[in-house]
């Protein structure tokens, strides 16, 4: 046959999505649901009940053996070390320059066995980082194309949750991960998620997937579930704050710019820690931080500008439907970074007010 | 409410015109509103204004993106939807109602005939789906 573009992966849950009547965009090599309802309506439902969304995409490596832990310690930026067995923790893969290679949650299962989940785009970059560093007491494998991952979100995510377990998983703490079996399917459950709701992460056989998405979206039915696409999780980690891999954060940005430094344990050694030290020694020469803009809805790659001076970029731009503003990220130099400061977005060559404001946009109410 | 009124007129563009004498109404159709999903936000040009048939008159944002919006006919701004600018959703809810763009003099009658008819932009639309694009 003929060579054509590369042919889009479809995750298990690919034919559930159709029948919802998603729409399907490509998505990090992968025919992924970007709405169903209407991205503003399934925003709604995650903050005020619950939403499930197919995170299959996402890339799953186990590390496993004697080394292991001491070896994901060396290869993230947070305190791996640190983790009891049933804890996770967010950290980055970073480079000898200091720059980010990946957003990871890393996940101690067992006392010589981690989960790390990595970004869809990133798995082969990731693998081959990954390998370059291994270390001969370390049994790495890439599950990513096994493993399928269904995250519930949102206020009622527990109550649910707890109609198709036994386990108590929906009684972890946060951050705290578990084996289970969710639907009477062998699962490992994580109360973690990319919201800013509470909510848990599902890891099931790809085989599995469809038996537990319906599990979830029949126990949910009553509080108000709704599947949830990529457009809205975008919103919602807007909202959040939490980076996106590729566009607030790559290889050219480093986490103290990042506003990551808190996730760079300096104390110990890994990959990338030196050049990072300097960097939070010299100072950021820019800082990315949150804009509410008015008059328009920035988006990525529009310019920061000071006094019609281009000073910086915006990196990620939405209308947050729970904000009920128009948010963005940007990078500016860290003279105009201070809450307060008044910039402007350049949107269709016209330079929108835009105001420096304290982040996250929304947090959950306690 | 039918998805393509009878009594308008429609650009390939899918803005749709009501013409009441020399008074024309513009709007998006609902088909272009469920393509853009949610709007949020509506850049009218000003009253006194003017525009050109096929031109651009406008920018409509939804959450996912922007999209420019176009003139189907010439003519002076005589109003611009304030409520639309305010409750950007009209659009979504109400387009061929509340969700009105704009209000022109018509500057020629005679372009409304290099408008679609309701049943050729319906063919329209099909084709667009049946190209799989938009």
């Amino acid at each position: 046959m003929a060579t054509e573009a590369p042919t889009l992966r479809r995750t298990p849950l690919y034919d559930k999505h159709v029948a919802l009547g998603a729409k399907i965009v490509p998505f990090a090599g992968y025919e992924m649901p970007i709405q169903y309802e209407g991205i503003v309506a399934e925003h709604r439902a995650v903050r005020s009940a619950a939403g499930l969304f197919d995170l299959s995409h996402m890339g799953e490596f186990g590390f496993r053996g004697r080394g292991a832990g001491a070896f994901v310690d060396r290869l993230v930026s947070s305190d791996i070390a640190g983790l009891a067995v049933g804890q996770a923790r967010y950290g980055l893969l970073t480079n000898d320059r200091g720059t980010i290679v990946d957003d990871v949650i890393v996940y101690r299962t067992a006392e010589a066995e981690y989960l790390m989940v990595v970004n869809a785009a990133n798995i082969a970059k990731d693998r081959a980082h990954v390998l370059a560093h291994l270390t001969k007491d370390v049994v790495f494998d890439d599950r990513s194309l096994d493993t399928a991952l269904v995250a519930i979100q949102g206020p009622r995510a527990a109550g649910i949750l707890a109609t198709t377990t036994q386990d108590h998983s929906d009684s972890l703490p946060s951050f705290g991960v578990m084996p289970a079996r969710i639907a009477a399917v062998k699962a490992t459950v994580a109360r973690t998620g990319y919201t800013g709701e509470d909510g848990f992460e599902v890891f099931i056989a790809s085989n599995d997937a469809e038996r537990v998405w319906d599990a979830l979206l029949a126990a949910g039915s009553e509080p108000g579930i709704k599947p949830i696409g990529l457009g809205a999780r975008d919103t919602l980690r807007l909202e959040a704050r939490f980076s996106l891999y590729g566009n607030d954060i790559d290889e050219t940005t480093d986490p103290i710019e990042a506003g990551l430094g808190w996730t760079c344990k300096l104390d110990k050694d890994f990959t990338g820690r030196d050049a990072i030290a300097a960097k939070k020694a010299a100072g950021p020469e820019r800082k990315l931080v949150g804009l509410v803009v008015e008059g328009g809805v920035a988006r990525h790659g529009h310019e920061v500008v000071k006094g019609g001076e281009v000073v910086g970029r915006v990196t990620s731009g939405t209308y947050g439907p729970t904000v009920e503003k128009n948010i963005a990220l940007a990078y500016v130099p860290t003279a105009l970074s201070k809450v307060g400061a008044v910039l402007a977005v350049r949107i269709r060559g016209k330079d929108v007010p835009a105001t420096v404001v304290k982040t996250p946009f929304y947090r959950r109410p306690e | 409410m039918s998805t393509v009124p009878n009594d308008l007129r429609y650009s390939k563009e899918h803005e749709w015109v009501r013409a009441d004498g020399d008074v024309a109404t513009i709007g998006i159709t609902h088909f272009a509103q469920e393509q853009l999903g949610d709007v949020v936000f509506v850049e009218l040009p000003e009253k006194g204004s003017t525009v050109r048939q096929f031109s651009s008159l406008g920018v409509v944002e939804s959450v996912k993106a922007a999209s420019d919006l176009y003139a189907p006919i010439s003519g002076e701004v005589i109003e611009r939807n304030v409520k639309v600018i305010e409750k950007p959703e009209l659009v979504n809810s109400e387009p061929y109602g509340n969700g009105w763009m704009i209000k022109v003099r018509l500057a020629d009658k005679g372009e409304l005939n290099q408008l679609l008819s309701p049943t050729d932009y319906r063919s329209h639309i099909g084709e667009t789906a049946g190209a799989g694009g938009d």
